[in-house]
């Protein structure tokens, strides 16, 4: 089909819907639509996930990132008022200070892709290393204390939402 | 040893996906266009019997869901380390087993640390 495999049709939808639904985000009014369509956008980047053979990261990208990142954003959005009366209005002056925030940090984007064109990069062709099976494997033998280390992370986490978000009980 | 695999493999999936979205957008289109719609005043109140809906619903709640929902994602997180040991079960053996329980039991101890602060206590 016009010179493409089918891989490429793939990654090419995959891309258009992801950066459509990206722009959703930013684009619609209401908050929780953005969480809606930042959902639809990780579904897109977990297809891409599939189609670099990561399939253990796009299985973990949708159950942790769709499933339960986005749940605590929601809840971070309920968690404000939103009301009308309550929303503040955003000034001129702070418009403008978030257009030229924005406006340098996709400068500073294109100047670091600049020339990424000129950079040779190896194709290893289909690699099986993020293979659940694969992946394990490694992670149970060469990558062992991070991994124990990661539980400690996860402890502290723990530790830290409970310190803050509990109340001390009398 | 290693497992291979192509995301060709994942195509069934894929038209998995997309005939559950397609039966839903097809009955949710027929749906609207086939039925009859008879908008009153009543009938588009949020409840339409029994006591007068007041005020707004948007209303700022407990930070208590929002610490269920944290400890839920970090114990998420765990979980999903231990699948890809459960997939290599056989082939690590009893070092796998240790390497894994000694992770858990590290949580584990967070896990108590919640308990001890009653964090999962809904009324305080």
């Amino acid at each position: 089909m016009l010179g493409y495999t089918i891989t490429q049709w793939l990654f090419g939808i995959l891309s258009f819907l992801a950066i459509m639904f990206a722009l959703m985000v930013v684009f619609t009014r209401n908050p929780i639509n953005s969480v809606l369509y930042l959902v639809l956008t990780f579904f897109c980047i977990a297809g891409h996930y599939l189609l670099l053979n990561a399939q253990f990261l796009a299985v973990v990208h949708i159950v942790v990132y769709a499933g339960a990142i986005m749940v605590l954003f929601l809840f971070v959005i309920m968690l404000m008022n939103l009301n009308q009366d309550t929303e503040p209005q955003k000034t001129v002056i702070s418009k403008v200070v978030a257009a030229i925030a924005g406006g340098l940090l996709l400068f500073v984007m294109v100047g670091a892709l600049r020339g990424s064109e000129q950079l040779q990069i190896k194709q290893y062709g289909h690699s099986d290393i993020g293979l659940v099976k694969n992946l394990g494997n490694v992670l149970f033998h060469d990558f062992l204390f991070p991994f124990e280390i990661a539980s400690v992370l996860l402890l502290a986490a723990m530790v830290g939402a409970i310190m803050i978000g509990k109340k001390e009980i009398k | 040893m290693n497992a291979t695999n192509t995301p060709m493999d994942y195509l069934p999936i894929v038209m998995m996906f997309l005939v559950a979205f397609g039966f839903v957008a097809t009955t949710m289109f027929l749906t609207h266009k086939l039925g009859p719609k008879r908008k009153t005043k009543i009938k588009l109140e949020s409840f339409e019997c029994g006591i007068h809906s007041e005020g707004n619903a948007r209303l700022p709640f407990s930070v208590k869901y929002f610490l269920v929902a944290i400890l839920f994602v970090l114990f998420d997180v765990e979980v999903i380390f231990m699948y890809p040991w459960a997939v290599n079960f056989k082939d690590l053996g009893l070092p796998g087993i240790i390497e894994v329980f000694s992770f858990i039991i590290l949580l584990l101890v967070g896990f108590y640390y919640l308990l001890a602060k009653k964090a999962l206590r809904w009324e305080d």
